[in-house]
Formats: structure tokens, C-alpha cells, sequence
């Protein structure tokens, strides 16, 4: 009886995925409140000074669908790491508290500071976040040889919870102009408005992924247990580590390009699994590109649903990615 | 040939193994049976390599085992834990794929070696049909045996005969499928050479497919020998502490002495 790999079949989908993507990032930048014509955009008897549908598509909106490519695809990647690493569907990459550091670093900024400091909010968000993930590893290491998954969730979770109350300190201090600029960052916005932040995310992003392809086979075997997977030869504290790290630094690296997106890294990495199943070499790179384009998606609508006013991205996230996971978890049950 | 000298072990200075020394020659299946708490489980792990003991040490053909570097060791030894859940719903040959991780590189895909190897696996546990079905949907019988698929995956190769590990390979199951175990055991023994250590409370299950047995009481060997020497009702009385007579009837006539 011969057997091809279960993992051959499903690459056509995350082919798929990758074509979706794509797709979206080439779509998206057409689409808006000011219909624009590709070609004209693309055209070179025109001046680029001259020419508004290059203007468009080139400054407004593709570094926009570029933005939400980036930020879409690395929450849901860190979706998966996380998942994987806490041994459950329902982690997010914002339940260990990064999401939380990132958010009180760009609360401060905005408050006391963003004009004196070099990168302005994006580069405080990302300080912030680190300080959260050190705190947590600390806490989570602090004793045992290893990470305790248990002590790194209740961690998180407690950190969360502090963050948050300092977060809602800084806005009563900060005056009503910051209070509605810290508000605004909080609901998560993709209006970039240039390619600086992207490429600037992008090497953190990089250092991230190369982290996840290493861990995309060692994540399949935490699966059935830590004890289980050194016996198979897994090295399990190096896997921990690595994937808390590089999942937080991925994280990390998103919200301060978008904010706090909600709902893309624990929805995305949920339905890729209904089709291709669970194993992490497939559902890894599925997630990132299908995140990709959902984003890419999401943020289209966010930009028609009330034209030519632009919602921030993540209201959309949320109402479109809340009753739709209610919805899969009610048809499971 | 695994040897444990003079292994001890606690959780939280509670002693679990103290001064527990073994010899397990290569092609034995070796029972160690002893009542709930008795520190079957953690004796096995320290056997394993999975765990360091707090003093002694174990060596699996004169090297230290925890010396050995992990995926080595993971080609020589596997172990199987008595329950095993999954995060994820993973098929049954993706489960027992996981058992090769030891034998492939960092990106390496599994190839049709490490496929026939997981298929002969699945067929030697009867669990070839299952192949397709999500892990999760199968009954703790079924589990079982997919886990050793997957472990007799992991040990299959190019070397010196392995050893499996089977931590009670028969609690909570029930009769029919206690028989079939004992079956599987010795049909790997015989079929495949492979070393076995299981652990067990059960007298019968003990008796019925081991060659050499020790008694473990309170993480202390209490006797250590043949079948027949070790598994008489004195024994086995002191063992669980219960009268002698009660244990007779559960050992077989030959080598009891009652």
C-alpha cells in the first residue's frame, strides 16, 4: 500500500491563499470613494505630479492594502504560534499581554510625548511591548529550568488586566485632543499614509517568520504534549522560548503599524484549520497568506461602508469577525 | 541493554524512586508492577531519559542516557504515556508521522521511507483502517495503540534492537482489549526484537506476557528476577499488602508455590 504524505494534499489550498492575497493587494487600491482607472495610474505620458490616479493608487491606497497585507498576515501567523504554544485554539496574540504593553507605549507617547521621540508612536508602542513581553517571560521562567505554559498564560492574563488599568490612568490624565488621538489608535487603523512604517516593521516581521518556519513541525508535536514531544526528540524549551519570542516580537511589530486589531489572529488560523487541518507546516504559512488578503478585505469595506468617510479597520474586524465566530463554534457544538 | 543504578528521584522532597537499581537485557520484556503510587510511572520516565534523577544514573549500553543527544536517544528509546490528548485535531497517520520527527531534518519532509515505516507501524497495531479517521473521534483502545504505532515509528531503524517504553498499557481498558495488548506485546517481541518495559498493577497482565517482573513498593524495589521467582504469592501479597491467599487464584499455576 503505498501513501502520499497527508501533507501534499492540501498544498493547492495554501497556493490558493497565496493567490487570494494577491489578489486583494492588487484589488484593494482600485476600489474606494474616488473611482480610479488602473491603466491611467500605471500610464507614463502623464506626469506622476500630474497624474491623480497614480497619486491614488500609489500614496494612498496601496501602502494602505500593503499595511493591512503586513499587519493581517503576521497577527494571524502569531495566532498559530501562540495557539500552538499554549496548546489552545482559543489564544490570541494578544492574550499574553503584548497587545497590552504596545498599547499603554503608544498611550504614553501620545500623551507625554510623541513629538521629542524618534518614530513617534509606532516605535513607544513597540517599547511597550517589549516591556511586556519581558515581564512575562520573567514571571513565566522565573522557576522552572523551562517556560510553564500555565504561569506564561496567567501572566499574561494579569498583565492584561494591570496594563489596562495604567492605560486608562494615562487617559485621564491627557487632555481631550490626545484623548481622541489615544481612542482612535486603540480601534486599530490602517491609514498609514506613506511606506515608512512598513518597511520599517518589515525586518522585525522577517526575523519573526524565520522563526516560525523553524517552529512549524516542533509546534505540531507540542500538540500531543511537552513531555511527549522531548521523547520524540522535540528540543521543547528552545521550542517555547522561540515561539514565545518571535510571536510576540511578530506581534509587536503589527500593532504598531495598525494598533490593536482584533479578531484576524484567532479567526484566520480557525477556519484555515476547518479546511486543511492541524498540521503547522500548512496551516502556518495558510494563515499568513489568508490573513493577507481577510485584512486586505476587511479594510476595503472599512473604506466603502460610510464613503467617502473611512471607519478604523478594526470595527470591521470585530463586527464582521465576532457573530461570524460565533457562528463556527455554535455549528461545531 | 538499559541499567538504572541506583536511581532516585522526589517531587518536592517527597522521595517517589529511592535507590532503585536494574538491569533490562536487550530482547526482555520486563513488568514493573506495583500498586497506584508506587512510582511506576516516574520510574519509567527516569528509564526513559525524559527525566534527570536526583542521584544515580541510568546508561543504555555503557553510555550515560542523558549524555546522549536527544534525537539519538529518541531513535532508540520511545515511551508511551498512559493517556495522550492532542491540542489540535490531527488524523491518525499524521499522529503516528510525528514519530518520525527524530529521523528527518529541520525542513525535511517525510519521504516514502518514513510512510512505509508509519504504515507497517499502523498494520503491526491493527490500526492501518483507522489511517484516515481524526485521532480525536477514536476510543481510548484505538488511541493506544495509534500512540505505540507512532512510537514504533520513532524506533524504527538502522541500529541496535530498541526499546519501548509502556506505561500501563492496560489501565482502564477492558478485558477484550487487555487481551489484545498482551498479544501486541509479544507479537512485537517476537516479530521485531524490540526491547519492552511496561509498567502495571495488573498480576494477571504481568504474568501473562513478561519474562522478567519487578515489584516496585513505595519507589523501593522490593524483588527483581524471572517471572516465575519473583511472581509467587508471598510476593505478590507483600506487594499490595493484601493476604497471600487472596493473589493466588490471580497467578498462574506454574511458579506459584501455593
Amino acid at each position: 500500500m503505498t501513501r502520499a504524505s497527508p501533507l501534499r494534499r492540501h498544498v493547492p489550498v495554501v497556493l490558493a491563499c497565496f493567490g487570494l492575497m494577491v489578489a486583494a493587494i492588487v484589488t484593494a487600491p482600485l476600489v474606494g470613494s474616488t473611482s480610479i482607472s488602473l491603466s491611467r495610474a500605471f500610464s507614463r505620458s502623464v506626469p506622476f505630479a500630474d497624474n491623480v490616479d497614480a497619486q491614488i493608487f500609489f500614496i494612498a491606497r496601496l501602502p494602505r492594502a500593503l499595511a493591512a497585507a503586513l499587519v493581517g498576515g503576521t497577527l494571524a501567523a502569531a495566532g498559530v504560534v501562540f495557539q500552538g504554544l499554549l496548546r489552545n485554539p482559543l489564544a490570541t496574540p494578544y492574550t499574553l499581554g503584548v497587545s497590552a504593553g504596545a498599547s499603554l507605549g503608544a498611550m504614553l507617547a501620545i500623551t507625554f510625548g510623541s513629538t521629542w521621540m524618534i518614530g513617534g508612536v509606532a516605535s513607544a508602542s513597540l517599547a511597550g511591548a517589549f516591556v511586556a513581553v519581558a515581564v512575562v517571560f520573567a514571571l513565566a521562567s522565573a522557576r522552572h529550568r523551562g517556560l510553564s505554559t500555565t504561569v506564561l498564560l496567567l501572566a499574561g492574563v494579569t498583565l492584561n488586566a494591570f496594563f489596562s488599568a495604567l492605560i486608562l490612568f494615562v487617559q485621564y490624565l491627557s487632555d481631550f485632543a490626545d484623548t481622541f488621538r489615544a481612542l482612535r489608535w486603540l480601534m486599530g487603523d490602517l491609514d498609514v499614509g506613506s511606506y515608512t512604517p512598513i518597511l520599517a516593521a518589515l525586518p522585525l516581521v522577517g526575523v519573526a517568520f524565520a522563526g516560525f518556519a523553524w517552529l512549524a513541525r516542533p509546534l505540531n508535536l507540542l500538540s500531543i504534549g511537552p513531555e511527549a514531544a522531548s521523547s520524540r526528540g522535540v528540543p521543547v524549551e528552545r521550542a517555547h522560548r522561540v515561539a514565545f519570542f518571535t510571536a510576540s516580537l511578530a506581534t509587536g511589530a503589527a500593532v504598531s503599524v495598525g494598533g490593536p486589531i482584533g479578531f484576524v489572529g484567532i479567526i484566520v488560523p480557525h477556519l484555515v484549520r476547518l479546511v486543511i487541518g492541524a498540521d503547522h507546516r500548512l496551516v502556518l504559512p495558510a494563515s499568513a497568506f489568508f490573513g493577507a488578503a481577510f485584512l486586505v478585505g476587511c479594510d476595503v469595506l472599512a473604506r466603502l461602508v460610510l464613503a467617502p468617510l473611512e471607519l478604523p479597520v478594526g470595527i470591521i474586524t470585530a463586527l464582521v469577525g465576532g457573530p461570524f465566530f460565533l457562528w463556527l463554534l455554535i455549528r461545531r457544538a | 541493554m538499559l541499567t538504572a543504578d541506583r536511581l532516585t528521584f522526589a517531587y518536592d522532597r517527597t522521595p517517589v524512586v529511592e535507590d532503585v537499581s536494574l538491569r533490562i537485557g536487550s530482547g526482555a520484556i520486563v513488568g514493573v508492577l506495583g500498586p497506584n503510587g508506587s512510582g511506576k510511572t516516574t520510574l519509567l520516565r527516569l528509564l526513559s531519559g525524559g527525566l534527570a534523577p536526583a542521584s544515580g544514573h541510568v546508561e543504555l549500553d555503557g553510555g550515560r542516557i542523558r549524555s546522549i543527544s536527544r534525537r539519538a536517544l529518541a531513535r532508540r528509546v520511545a515511551i508511551v504515556p498512559q493517556e495522550t490528548s492532542l491540542a489540535f485535531d490531527y488524523s491518525v497517520i499524521e499522529v503516528a508521522l510525528m514519530g518520525r520527527y527524530p529521523h528527518l531534518g529541520t525542513f525535511e519532509i517525510e519521504g516514502p521511507a518514513d510512510l512505509a515505516a508509519v504504515m507497517g507501524a499502523l498494520e503491526a497495531t491493527g490500526t492501518a483502517a483507522l489511517a484516515d479517521r481524526q485521532f480525536r473521534t477514536l476510543s481510548g483502545g484505538e488511541k493506544q495503540r495509534v500512540v505505540i504505532a507512532a512510537a514504533l515509528a520513532q524506533i524504527d531503524g538502522e541500529g541496535p534492537p530498541p526499546i519501548l517504553l509502556l506505561d500501563e498499557p492496560t489501565a482502564s481498558l477492558d478485558l477484550k482489549y487487555q487481551f489484545e495488548v498482551a498479544a501486541l506485546v509479544r507479537r512485537l517481541h517476537a516479530a521485531r526484537g524490540i526491547t519492552i518495559v511496561l509498567s502495571t498493577h495488573d498480576l494477571r497482565f504481568a504474568a501473562s506476557v513478561c519474562t522478567q517482573v519487578v515489584l516496585l513498593s513505595r519507589g523501593r524495589v522490593l524483588a527483581d528476577g524471572s517471572t516465575s521467582e519473583v511472581l509467587t504469592p508471598a510476593l505478590a501479597g507483600k506487594l499490595f499488602d493484601v493476604d497471600p491467599s487472596l493473589v493466588a487464584p490471580l497467578l498462574p499455576a506454574t511458579g506459584a508455590s501455593a
